[in-house]
């Protein structure tokens, strides 16, 4: 790990006074704020297709911020570990309103969700990611870390690098064209994935 | 309005020609010269060069030439046609369009024996059009219509908007549409359209050919091949808005002649 730099150090420092609930708190005021905004701004032409798009684009940035955890304590010894918790399960309550959204306001009918999830590979990939994420939600508390011991935990969790993939190419796959944003989550996520790859070993000196 | 209602044929219920408002119509577009989304048109054809315009009508044609918009549109009646639209996307509105029956437009150049087609081409301005800068699609953009259905009455090059200028993000000055197609048909800011002998390129076609064809008719039964196109949301009815029933050909039967013993599962 690298040696953190005074600044990091400081900020370090100012985050061990910031209880972890706070990210709830901001997640659910951000989550019923944007209903809220759907549900009454009239400059919102299409409010249910924006608010699916709202809840779907949260859960990929909470998931790479929950990526970026481990990366930014290695490379720049920042230290936001006690917050990674709130930040995963986070995407899982955003990406579980995004689905409610496209269940109940955008398609509407039961046997039309069933048929898209059957039918339709982006919808298929996106409840697959969903899926995924219900044992880490369940499992996401200091009971389930001591009942399953910290290696099976540990390597459950790394399930999430399987929902970040199905969650980047659900969102380059419901694009019309090639769309810029899409590929930079697919990159973003890449990247982050890459970094936990292990490292060439350095050539004997 | 003339005949807007009676156009659109009797099964259709009259407050479901309702037309969306002139905000919702001007800032949800799908213009992709401008950008991806759905608010970049909005947000960027105001730099759009619409004066002078002219149109350049070649091919199969009798009388060839550069058309100054004014002379293309000369001695002929512009009407309100109230039309629902329905994109490709599952989302439609109702849109009180004004402008002329490109049937009369052709017939105005002459149409020549042996011309099949026709083929339609969108300006491109790279400079003031941030998605063809990012070559987010083939520019030009490109249409086409089999003559028939050019020549059918309900096809019209829309010059207006709720009897005002057409906005440019609806496509200014002059755009086609075609009611019973899914909206990437009616292409916009026109600049050249040409009488040809075969099926021209069209850009989506081009793009992705298992996902739009060169017809594209608005039909309920033949699913895009990532969603379904049996059902619609009308633009307007906010957060808790019910899906709508898609009608075949947009709800214009009297286009299906045009169709006849065609696959319109094969030709989609």
């Amino acid at each position: 790990m690298a040696v953190p730099a005074p600044l990091t150090q400081t900020v370090n420092g100012w985050l061990r006074v910031v209880p972890p609930w706070t990210l709830y708190v901001l997640g659910a005021l951000y989550m019923g704020w944007l209903f809220w905004r759907a549900a009454t701004d009239v400059a919102l032409v299409e409010p249910i297709d924006w608010l699916e798009r709202a809840y779907g684009l949260a859960s990929l940035q909470l998931l790479v911020a929950t990526l970026a955890v481990t990366p930014l304590r290695r490379f720049a010894g920042l230290n936001l570990l006690r917050f990674r918790r709130a930040l995963g399960l986070l995407v899982f309550f955003f990406v579980l309103a995004h689905l409610l959204v496209w269940a109940l306001l955008d398609v509407q009918a039961l046997g039309a969700v069933w048929a898209d999830i059957v039918k339709r590979p982006y919808v298929t990939i996106g409840m697959a990611a969903f899926l995924l994420l219900v044992p880490l939600a369940v499992t996401s508390n200091d009971r389930s870390l001591r009942r399953l011991g910290g290696a099976v935990w540990r390597k459950l969790h790394k399930l999430t690098y399987a929902v970040a993939v199905l969650g980047a190419i659900h969102y380059v796959w419901l694009a019309r064209g090639f769309a810029l944003e899409p590929l930079v989550y697919m990159g973003l996520i890449a990247g982050l994935l890459a970094l936990r790859l292990p490292a060439p070993r350095a050539a004997a000196a | 309005g003339l005949g807007a209602a009676a156009l659109a044929g009797p099964a259709v219920a009259q407050e479901d020609l309702e037309p969306n408002t002139l905000d919702q119509i001007t800032s949800y577009n799908n213009f992709y010269e401008f950008g991806y989304d759905k608010e970049d048109p909005a947000a960027h054809a105001d730099a759009m060069v619409i004066e002078p315009w002219s149109v350049k009508v070649d091919g199969l044609v009798d009388r060839p030439g550069d058309y100054a918009l004014a002379d293309l549109l000369d001695g002929l009646e512009v009407e309100e046609r109230i039309y629902r639209l329905r994109c490709v996307e599952g989302w439609s509105m109702v849109i009180p369009w004004n402008g002329v029956e490109l049937a009369d437009v052709l017939a105005k150049v002459g149409v020549q024996e042996g011309a099949r087609f026709v083929a339609f081409e969108t300006t491109v301005q790279p400079e003031v059009m941030p998605g063809v800068q990012r070559g987010v699609l083939d520019f030009p953009y490109v249409e086409g219509l089999r003559l028939d259905e050019a020549q059918h009455p309900l096809t019209i090059l829309a010059t207006g908007l709720y009897g005002e200028s057409l906005p440019k993000q609806n496509g200014a000055p002059i755009r086609l549409v075609v009611p019973w197609k899914y909206g990437f048909k009616s292409i916009k800011s026109i600049v050249r359209i040409s009488l040809v002998e075969q099926q021209p390129p069209a850009t989506w076609n081009l793009t992705n050919p298992s996902e739009y064809g060169f017809y594209s008719n608005v039909n309920p039964t033949v699913d895009h091949p990532r969603w379904s196109q049996a059902t619609e949301r009308r633009i307007g009815g906010g957060l808790f808005s019910s899906r709508q029933p898609t009608l075949m050909f947009n709800g214009y039967d009297e286009v299906a002649g045009l169709y006849e013993g065609m696959d319109l599962a094969e030709n989609f």
